[in-house]
Order: structure tokens, then C-alpha cells, then sequence
């Protein structure tokens, strides 16, 4: 029998037994109430118990049995797994029926049962961690075991070569060389020319949405800038790829510079562009908590408002709009559409950002589409540029929290 | 050293200046975004309106002998390079079909090749100079023309730009939101419930709390990598499939609802819980009778958004695989689909000029899916938010 269709009569079986868990238990429940025994439950709450007992020890049978199946390979045929679960269900059934006595909690029994499940669920956040850091590191080391970890992290040729050639058999891939600098270069160009839009653009607006605006300008102003942070990644790399490169070919042409197509500018200045908002937003919402006391001082002391937001506000805020501009970053370092579609596939070691350069993370997608060996070095290298991309997201992420917190703590702000 | 009044005056009046400029720059900043947001969408208007018509030729087809072997024969020579191949295919089947056919003829709209829309449209295309005048004559004798395009709406990808629609990404769409919803949702929900209502404040809450918010930071197409890993090579879900991108999109949609979900619960005044266990409902009792039904506006709205967010996601689907040429609308959770960021991608990948149309075309479907999508939840968020 198809897994599917094993599945399939598993949770009818299942859902047969709860229905005749939930009606028996109510039945004895009732019975036992109407001989006039005083009980510490409602009939209800014996008869969802009795569903629970049936069907909860039956559904984690059956997902440790399939589990042992996958994780050990372990030669337990399906059929087997589905007679013992089943046998578990009818167990359990008859257990929680039997439960059914005046003197048992059995709303006590439910709730126990319930904060287990949502504490299971809870669970689930942790080991997507642990899973994307797992799959990760355990990818990354075994393409560490083929090239040097110092290669890697120094090397300034990124040339993946026939080395998906070596994993089928043929050929030895030596040429091969995985020097990751070039990659992290044009990362940081773009995102450096994102940067250099979006923070003073994002940083300007929140100055004018918490000083300037009057309250009619902030309702409208503030969710049309989160608009730009909703459209889908996919649309501002066509955006930069067939609108804004061609008027920076255009313009550098004009100023007697050689732009190719492909060049770093256009999808940096569309990617600062979308994270205008996260940066605007967090901001606004910095200026905002900087009290108000330390404005009127200023301006009792004569300080012009200019004066007083570049001097004081400004100041007081810094934690927390460097800890948005960290955020910001990590943004656009992990940002992958827009580069993919909008700059080059060519790693290029250069300081000219009219020139197209790669960046990590359209090396992770290049090296994942397409039929590849999954065992190959180059394949494998992805995990490698994921594991070092994850650390400086996570980093960034951290720092930027540290620094609001302490920015919190200075001023004693509990909504940020 | 003492300054003149004047100098003094001088000196005010510059700093006012200053002052004055700082909000006018400040102003500006806000405008340039605004900026931005109108040049990007009439930039999207005028790319992809025109992917909403598609040029058409009336001409008669005989439906004679010759035709039911080869398409071509039912058509005027001159015009069958002018004519779609996806068209002329179809004519020996359907004659094949309807054997009563043969021997008749009729004035048909045949759907025209993408040059001819291109030329249309005026943008570059190949066609030769004389097939340039044969449209120009045709188009002033009514016989060409744009006409709605059923074929973007109605059909799945094709190599063929004419042909090419946005259907099977549509369905794809569906059924892996389908799946993240059904993950996500409840998962999130449960976490958001026990972060507020049971967790003990101790140190595994505060690891799962910083947790999340690092999960909601994390680049998104990690992710991918996580459900290459881990779904695909190790459970053996299968590639391309919306099981496996809809798993990898409900693990990153999990932080939004689960935020989205706490602020909910938060914002319902204790003065509910403290009546509902002073009434004698069990912690459980409390969240499911009282607090739940009071929060559910707020999570909706938080699903919708973060669901949303998912809709317009591509790069962990690429790492997963959902970049196939889907042909065919499927619906099947486990076969190989296609979703709509995943076919602008493919589509602006594609050479011909006639695709940079299809992919803006497939831009504003999105996008109004998305903008209605935001503007259900904040109609939501109107219609139920309660101000305790």
C-alpha cells in the first residue's frame, strides 16, 4: 500500500475511535452522575479526555515509528508501524474510558495535556534554528573537508570550475579554486550603495514624520513608506534590472564613464530603496521616545528646532538609528532577488561599482539551480556562503538589539 | 570680545536659516520616497497594462482536407507567418474531433504571434518590411487588432510568448499557501498562546522569545537552504513540489504570526482573564472562551499580512526548486509547480522582448493580489479593533 493511502486509513481508524472515545466516555460519564456521585468534571470534559488518551500516545507512535523509519533506516514495514499505533489508539481508549470516575481531575488531565502541546508547538521556533544551523554547518564541513577552510575566507579567486565534473567521477576538479573574497566584495559595494541611500533618506523622513509633520501628514506618510517594504523582492529586481540599470548605463555614458548592464549602482540604489522604511520606521520610532524634557531644555536655552534636533535629539537617538542602520544591513546582505536578477553572475574583485560584480547570495542560488550533484564541491560551497552569511546576519541582528536596549534602559522606553 | 546687535541679528537670522532648511531637506527626504514609490508603479502601469491585450487577426479558416494533415493549409499563405503555432496546431486535432467540420469554413479572431503584438505595441520586434505593410493594411481593414488577452489569464507558462499565461503560477500559488497556512497558522498561534498566557517567565521562555525574533531576522533564503537540507534530501519531500516550498515558506511565515499573535493577546485588558478564573474556568477555559475570541481580529490580521509577505517570496522557493516550466495547471501537492514571484523570475529571464511585458503583466497581478490581501486586513483591523 501507497504511504499516503496508509496515512489515510490511519486517521480514519483514528477519527472513528475519538468519535467512539468521545461518545462512550460521555455515556459512562453521565451514568456515573446520574447514580448520584459527586464528580470533579463536567461529562464533557471525561469524554475530550477520553478522545485525548485515544488518539495522542496512537499519534506519537506512529510519528516516532515513522521517524526511527527515516532517521535509522530501520527495517520496520509500514503496515507493522500502522497495527501498532492502531493498537495503541484502542489502548488508549480503553484507558481513558476507564478513567472515568468521580474521583478523577479530568479537566486538570486536559489542561496538563494541552500546556504539553503548546509548549510542543513553542518548540517547533527552536529547531527551525537548530535546523537551518544544522543542515548548514553539517553541508559547510564536509565542503571544508575538500578545500581549506583559509582558502576560503582569503582567496581571491572564485572559479567553481569542472569541479561538479569530480563528483560525477570524471576528472579530479583541481582547478577548481572557492577564494570567497570577490563575493563578499560586491556584497559589500552593494550593500554599502544601498546604505548610502537609505539611511539618509530613512533617517530625514522619520526626522520630518516625529518633528516636523502635522498628525494629518504622519497617518498618510507612514504607511505609504511601509508600502515600499511589502513589495515582493522579485518586482524591484525586474524594477532595477530593466528600469534603473539602463538609465545608470545612460548617465554614466553621459559622463564619459563605461557602465555595463550588469553594473553594482542599480541594484544598490533599489535595494536602499526598500529598506528605506526599516530604517524610517525604527527611527521615527527612537525620536519619538527621546523625551520631551530634553527638547524644551534645549529650546529654553535659546537653540533654534534645527539646532536643537541636530544637537540634542539626534544625539540621544544615536543608539538606536545605528542599531536600525544594523538592521537595515543585515537586510540588504541577505537580500537575494534583487541581486540575482539585477547584478552580475561574475565574481569580479573591484572597487568600481559601475562594473558588474557578484555577491554571496546569487552564488548560494547559481550553485543550487539547475541539475547539479548534489555531492559536488561547488554545490556544497553554498552551504559554506550560507553558514558565513548567517553569522553576520545574526551578529548584526544581536548588536543592533544590544544597542536599542541600552538605549531603552538610558531612557527607560518600554515600547520599543 | 562683544558682537553689535547687528551682528548679533545677523547671526539669528543664520541660524534660522539653518533651522528652516533642515525641515525643508527633511521634507524633501519624505517626498523622494514618495518619489520612488509613484515613478516605480507608473513604471509598472506602463510596462505591464499593455500585457493585458494581445494582438489577434481576423481571417477566415477553411476547414478543407489538407488542413486536417497540416494546420497551415487552413489559413491565406501571407498570413501564416503572422499567425500564432500554438493555433495552428490545434486545427488538425480539433478537425481530427469533429470530423463534420471538414468542408466548411468561418470568420475566426486567430490569436497573432508576439511580433505582430510587439509591432503592435511599438516596440522592437523581427518582422520583415513587408509583413510590417500586411499588418499596417489589416489593422486600417479592422482585421488586426487588441483584443483582451484570455491566454495571459487562462493558460499555464509556454516558450511561446503569445501563449504564455499566468495560471498554473496562480494555482501553484494557491496550493502552497494553502499548506503554509495550515502549518504556520496553528503552530504560530499555539506558540503566541503559550508565550503569553502559560509560559513560566524563566530562562528556556526567554531563549524561545529571542529565538523568534532572530528567526524573523534571518535572510530569507536561508530558509531555502534549511528546507533543501532538511525537507528534500533528508524526508524526501518531493523538489518543486507546494509541499516542500509551503513547508519552507510556513517555518519563515512563524515569526510574523507569532508576533502578530502576542501583540493580539496583549492588547486584551487582564480585567477579562481575572472574571473569567474568578468565575472558576480553568487556565485553558480562559484563553479559549475569552481571551481568544477578544484576540481573533488581531491574529487574522497578522495572518493575513504575514501571508502575504509569503505570497511575494521567491528566493527559498528557487533553492527548493520552484522555478520548474509548468506547462500544465496541476493540483497536486506533491507534483512539481510553479508560483507567481517564481514565473516573473523565469519570465524575466526569457529573451524575447514580447516577456518583458508578461513579466510586468505578471508584476501588477501580484501586486494587486497583495495590495487587496493588505487592504482586507486593515479593513479587518477598522472594522473589529476594540479600544479597551
Amino acid at each position: 500500500m501507497q504511504t499516503n493511502q496508509l496515512l489515510l486509513l490511519f486517521c480514519t481508524v483514528l477519527l472513528l475511535l475519538g468519535l467512539v472515545a468521545f461518545f462512550v466516555g460521555r455515556a459512562k460519564a453521565a451514568r456515573v452522575r446520574a447514580s448520584g456521585a459527586v464528580m470533579y468534571a463536567q461529562p464533557d470534559q471525561y469524554a475530550w479526555f477520553a478522545v485525548l488518551s485515544t488518539a495522542g500516545p496512537a499519534v506519537l507512535v506512529g510519528a516516532l515509528g515513522s521517524l526511527l523509519l527515516l532517521l535509522l533506516g530501520a527495517d520496520i514495514p509500514p503496515m507493522y508501524l500502522l497495527a501498532a499505533s492502531l493498537v495503541v489508539a484502542a489502548a488508549g481508549l480503553a484507558v481513558g474510558v476507564a478513567q472515568v470516575k468521580p474521583h478523577f481531575h479530568a479537566r486538570q488531565a486536559i489542561e496538563r495535556v494541552i500546556r504539553w502541546v503548546l509548549t510542543g508547538a513553542a518548540m517547533i521556533s527552536i529547531f527551525t534554528t537548530f535546523g537551518i544551523l544544522f543542515s548548514i554547518i553539517s553541508e559547510a564541513l564536509r565542503f571544508f573537508q575538500m578545500h581549506s577552510f583559509w582558502e576560503f575566507i582569503t582567496g581571491t579567486t572564485w572559479n567553481p570550475g569542472a569541479s561538479f565534473l569530480a563528483a560525477a567521477g570524471r576528472g579530479d576538479g583541481s582547478g577548481a579554486q572557492f577564494g570567497s573574497v570577490p563575493l563578499f566584495a560586491g556584497t559589500f559595494m552593494i550593500t554599502a550603495i544601498a546604505l548610502l541611500v537609505a539611511v539618509p533618506i530613512g533617517l530625514l523622513s522619520a526626522i520630518y514624520m516625529s518633528e516636523y509633520a502635522p498628525q494629518r501628514v504622519r497617518t498618510i506618510a507612514k504607511p505609504v513608506l511601509e508600502v515600499l517594504a511589502g513589495i515582493p523582492t522579485v518586482v524591484y529586481g525586474f524594477f532595477a534590472a530593466i528600469t534603473v540599470a539602463p538609465i545608470i548605463v545612460n548617465i554614466a555614458g553621459f559622463l564619459g564613464l563605461d557602465a555595463s548592464y550588469n553594473n553594482a549602482v542599480a541594484p544598490g540604489i533599489v535595494m536602499g530603496i526598500m529598506i528605506i522604511p526599516f530604517i524610517s520606521s525604527l527611527s521615527d520610532d527612537v525620536i519619538n521616545s527621546v523625551p520631551d524634557s530634553m527638547r524644551q531644555g534645549s529650546l529654553a536655552l535659546g537653540m533654534t528646532k534645527g539646532e536643537t534636533i541636530r544637537d540634542v535629539v539626534i544625539p540621544a537617538a544615536l543608539p538606536g538609528i545605528i542599531s536600525a542602520a544594523l538592521l537595515g544591513m543585515s537586510r540588504a546582505l541577505g537580500e537575494t532577488m534583487i541581486v540575482v536578477m539585477a547584478a552580475g553572475m561574475r565574481p569580479n574583485l573591484t572597487a568600481n561599482p559601475l562594473e558588474d560584480m557578484t555577491t554571496v547570495t546569487v552564488r548560494i542560488v547559481a550553485s543550487l539551480t539547475g541539475d547539479q550533484e548534489f555531492e559536488s564541491a561547488e554545490t556544497l560551497s553554498a552551504f559554506a556562503l550560507g553558514l558565513v552569511l548567517f553569522v553576520v546576519t545574526l551578529t548584526l541582528n544581536l548588536v543592533s538589539v544590544l544597542m536599542i536596549r541600552r538605549f531603552r534602559e538610558k531612557y527607560r522606553v518600554n515600547n520599543l | 570680545m562683544s558682537h553689535s546687535f547687528d551682528e548679533i541679528s545677523q547671526q539669528l537670522k543664520r541660524r534660522h536659516r539653518k533651522s528652516a532648511r533642515l525641515k525643508w531637506i527633511s521634507m524633501g527626504a519624505l517626498g523622494l520616497a514618495g518619489l520612488f514609490l509613484v515613478l516605480f508603479f507608473a513604471d509598472m502601469l506602463s510596462k505591464g497594462l499593455p500585457a493585458f491585450q494581445q494582438a489577434y487577426i481576423n481571417t477566415e479558416v477553411r476547414y478543407t482536407e489538407e488542413a486536417s494533415r497540416d494546420g497551415r493549409q487552413a489559413f491565406d499563405q501571407d498570413l501564416i507567418p503572422l499567425i500564432s503555432r500554438t493555433v495552428v496546431r490545434v486545427i488538425p486535432l480539433q478537425l481530427r474531433n469533429n470530423p463534420e467540420m471538414i468542408g466548411t469554413s468561418e470568420q475566426r479572431w486567430m490569436l497573432a504571434t508576439s511580433e505582430v503584438d510587439q509591432y503592435l505595441k511599438g516596440h522592437r520586434n523581427r518582422l520583415s518590411d513587408e509583413e510590417k505593410a500586411e499588418i499596417d493594411e489589416r489593422v486600417a481593414a479592422g482585421q488586426v487588432d487588441l483584443r483582451f488577452n484570455k491566454t495571459f489569464f487562462g493558460s499555464g507558462d509556454s516558450k511561446i510568448a503569445e501563449n504564455a499565461g499566468i495560471l498554473s503560477a496562480v494555482v501553484g500559488t494557491i496550493m502552497t499557501m494553502i499548506v503554509t497556512l495550515l502549518i504556520s497558522f496553528p503552530i504560530g498561534v499555539m506558540t503566541a498562546i503559550y508565550l503569553e498566557e502559560f509560559a513560566p517567565d524563566n530562562r528556556f521562555t526567554q531563549l524561545i522569545e529571542i529565538n523568534i525574533n532572530n528567526l524573523a531576522a534571518i535572510p530569507s533564503i536561508l530558509f531555502g537552504l534549511l528546507g533543501l537540507a532538511i525537507f528534500i534530501n533528508f524526508f524526501g519531500v518531493p523538489r518543486s513540489s507546494p509541499l516542500a516550498g509551503g513547508m519552507t515558506l510556513a517555518l519563515m511565515t512563524l515569526p510574523v504570526i507569532i508576533i502578530a499573535t502576542r501583540t493580539a493577546l496583549r492588547s486584551v485588558p487582564d480585567s477579562i482573564r481575572h472574571a473569567a478564573f474568578g468565575v472558576g474556568c480553568s487556565r485553558w477555559q480562559v484563553v479559549r472562551d475569552h481571551v481568544l475570541p477578544l484576540a481573533m481580529p488581531g491574529i487574522m490580521t497578522g495572518s493575513i499580512i504575514g501571508l502575504a509577505q509569503a505570497m511575494g517570496e521567491t528566493a527559498p522557493l528557487i533553492i527548493v526548486g520552484m522555478v520548474a516550466f509548468i506547462p500544465d495547471v496541476s493540483a497536486s501537492f506533491t507534483q512539481a509547480a510553479t508560483v507567481m514571484p517564481a514565473q516573473i523570475f523565469t519570465w524575466s529571464g526569457e529573451p524575447e522582448q514580447a516577456f518583458v511585458e508578461k513579466t510586468a503583466g505578471g508584476i501588477l497581478v501580484l501586486l494587486s493580489v497583495l495590495i487587496s490581501l493588505n487592504a482586507f486586513a486593515v479593513v479587518l483591523r477598522k472594522k473589529f479593533e476594540r479600544r479597551w
